[in-house]
């Protein structure tokens, strides 16, 4: 079946009721190494995305130019921006493509472009860096998705807020990838995608 | 917590309100933002707009400085948070004349890309932006591998230097590329006593011991690089300098503007005290300022301790630019 608007939709609500779910969560991984707001920022954000799509959009760019637009307008800080462009290069690519590992692939590019991480920086880049190449292959699993956050853990943070740590980053799971796990899984549960 | 709020959720807008309330004749809020502009339109006509903000919490920055003379925009985003791109990109829109607008931008990951944002959003509609990235904080090793060094109090030095060049009627281009010569001249480094508490999370950044402080902290509750007993100011004074010296050679033949910068709960009588101490320390160096401010401009809410910035005045023009007159809350 594809990428349609309604499994679109319904992707994002999934990925909604995740991030309020574990917003708490989040947010402490967010305190150990950073200023503690990741969950709250997200859960304002993805609230507002639930919101704006109960209106259902026109098309598949439609509607990912509204997650984008939402996004960067209530989340703030570092991840409304890497979570908007996200979306925009999606809304982008998808005016060619519906092809859900093309339209993450371009979005990856366009978060690394944004913040200038690396694989291996500790960011939201080692995950989709991670799982991208297993959403093209057909191959993602939730226990993929698993060992890709908690891969991060080990890692030492180059990036962002939590670099100021530098060894001391070490042992805490990345907050951002963490939420990126949560969006992966929400698209492996949501029926015809993938 | 003890605080004079309302509602957590609120400081913000409930802050910007206040502000442009009580100095109607500086500032006038952009509709449906948290963004102020300058009142003094006249004062705007025809000069490239200078726009600033970043996370709430650091008062009067940014608001503070906006006026004749200084920023013609300022954006205030939720405390300690980025304000987004779509706030800053109004801003950008309220001050263009057409000659441009200039960017001042404190270096967090969520400021530059925010901003970096905003950016693409005014290039698309055709207003020319340029920026800076200010990162004068040198508790925080400078490296390719990291975010770099943070942007503190030196910026209200690059807000004045910027805000007058404007005011003068100088090109974008011109602002631009003074803005990177003095970059890499202003330095700064701090000591705190305590921790700043966020209204919104209700709890301190961090804790130190009744008889413990911390040099290197940033503006956020970053960690600094050494914990040790409460000391003299006298001593304070010579930790600072010493770290500022190893960065810039202090060199009695130069010219300096230093800015001793309360962090939000430091009285005034200890900033003069720990003022007193540095020039006799400066004096060691055979440096006498040229230009010195002392007091609250770059806070970090409840925070009490002092950051100290020394701006090497490498070009005569950048002393005569600080000393021209504006029309702010808070210069």
């Amino acid at each position: 079946m594809g990428l349609t608007v309604n499994n679109l939709v319904e992707w994002m609500n999934n990925f909604a009721t995740k991030i309020e779910q574990n917003k708490q969560y989040l947010s402490d991984l967010d305190t150990a190494i950073g200023d503690g707001d990741h969950g709250f920022n997200m859960s304002r954000g993805m609230s507002a995305v639930s919101q704006k799509l109960s209106t259902m959009p026109d098309s598949i760019t439609d509607a990912f130019k509204q997650i984008a637009m939402t996004l960067i307008s209530t989340v703030g800080g570092a991840s409304g921006p890497l979570y908007g462009t996200a979306f925009l290069e999606m809304a982008k690519k998808s005016s060619s493509t519906s092809d859900i590992g093309e339209l993450l692939e371009a979005a990856l590019t366009g978060i690394k472009k944004r913040g200038g991480a690396v694989p291996g920086d500790k960011t939201m880049v080692d995950v989709w860096t991670e799982l991208v190449p297993e959403v093209k292959d057909h191959s993602l699993t939730a226990a993929k998705i698993d060992e890709a956050v908690a891969h991060t853990k080990e890692l030492v943070a180059k990036k962002g807020r939590a670099s100021y740590l530098g060894e001391r980053s070490k042992g805490h799971i990345d907050p951002g990838s963490q939420s990126s796990g949560y969006l992966f899984k929400a698209l492996l549960e949501t029926e015809g995608i993938l | 917590m003890k605080k004079i709020i309302n509602d957590p959720a609120n400081v913000v807008p409930e802050m910007v309100e206040g502000m442009v309330r009580s100095y109607p004749q500086y500032l006038e809020k952009i509709k449906d933002t948290a963004a102020v502009v300058r009142a003094d339109k006249d004062s705007m006509s025809g000069k490239v707009g200078i726009v600033s903000g970043g996370g709430s919490g650091h008062e009067p920055t940014h608001a503070g400085f906006v006026g004749k003379g200084m920023l013609s925009a300022a954006v205030c985003g939720q405390v300690f948070t980025s304000p987004t791109p779509d706030q800053i990109y109004e801003a950008i829109k309220a001050v263009d004349q057409g000659k441009g607008v200039f960017l001042v931008i404190k270096n967090y990951s969520g400021d530059v890309m925010n901003f970096d944002m905003a950016k693409d959003m005014a290039d698309m509609d055709n207003i020319k932006v340029k920026s800076i990235v200010v990162d004068d904080d040198i508790a925080v090793e400078n490296s390719t591998f990291t975010q770099g060094r943070r942007g503190v109090a030196g910026t209200i030095f690059m807000h004045k230097i910027v805000g007058a060049l404007a005011q003068e009627g100088a090109s974008l281009d011109e602002i631009d590329a003074t803005a990177k010569k003095v970059l890499p001249n202003i330095k700064t480094i701090a000591v705190a006593l305590s921790a700043a508490t966020n209204p919104e999370t209700g709890k301190p950044g961090f804790v130190l011991k009744d008889d413990e402080i911390e040099y290197g902290v940033g503006i956020h509750s970053e960690p600094g690089y050494r914990r040790e007993k409460i000391r003299p100011a006298k001593d304070l004074v010579t930790e600072l300098v010493g770290k500022l010296n190893d960065e810039m050679h202090l060199d009695g033949h130069k010219k300096y503007a230093v800015l001793v910068n309360g962090m939000g709960a430091t009285p005034l009588m200890e900033q003069y005290i720990f003022s007193n101490d540095l020039l006799d320390k400066l004096n060691e160096f055979n440096v006498k300022p040229a230009f010195m401010k002392v007091g609250n401009y770059m806070t970090s809410l409840d925070m009490a301790g002092i950051s100290l910035t020394v701006f090497e005045l490498a070009d005569e023009k950048w002393l005569e630019y600080l000393n021209k007159p504006v029309e702010t809350i808070a210069w």
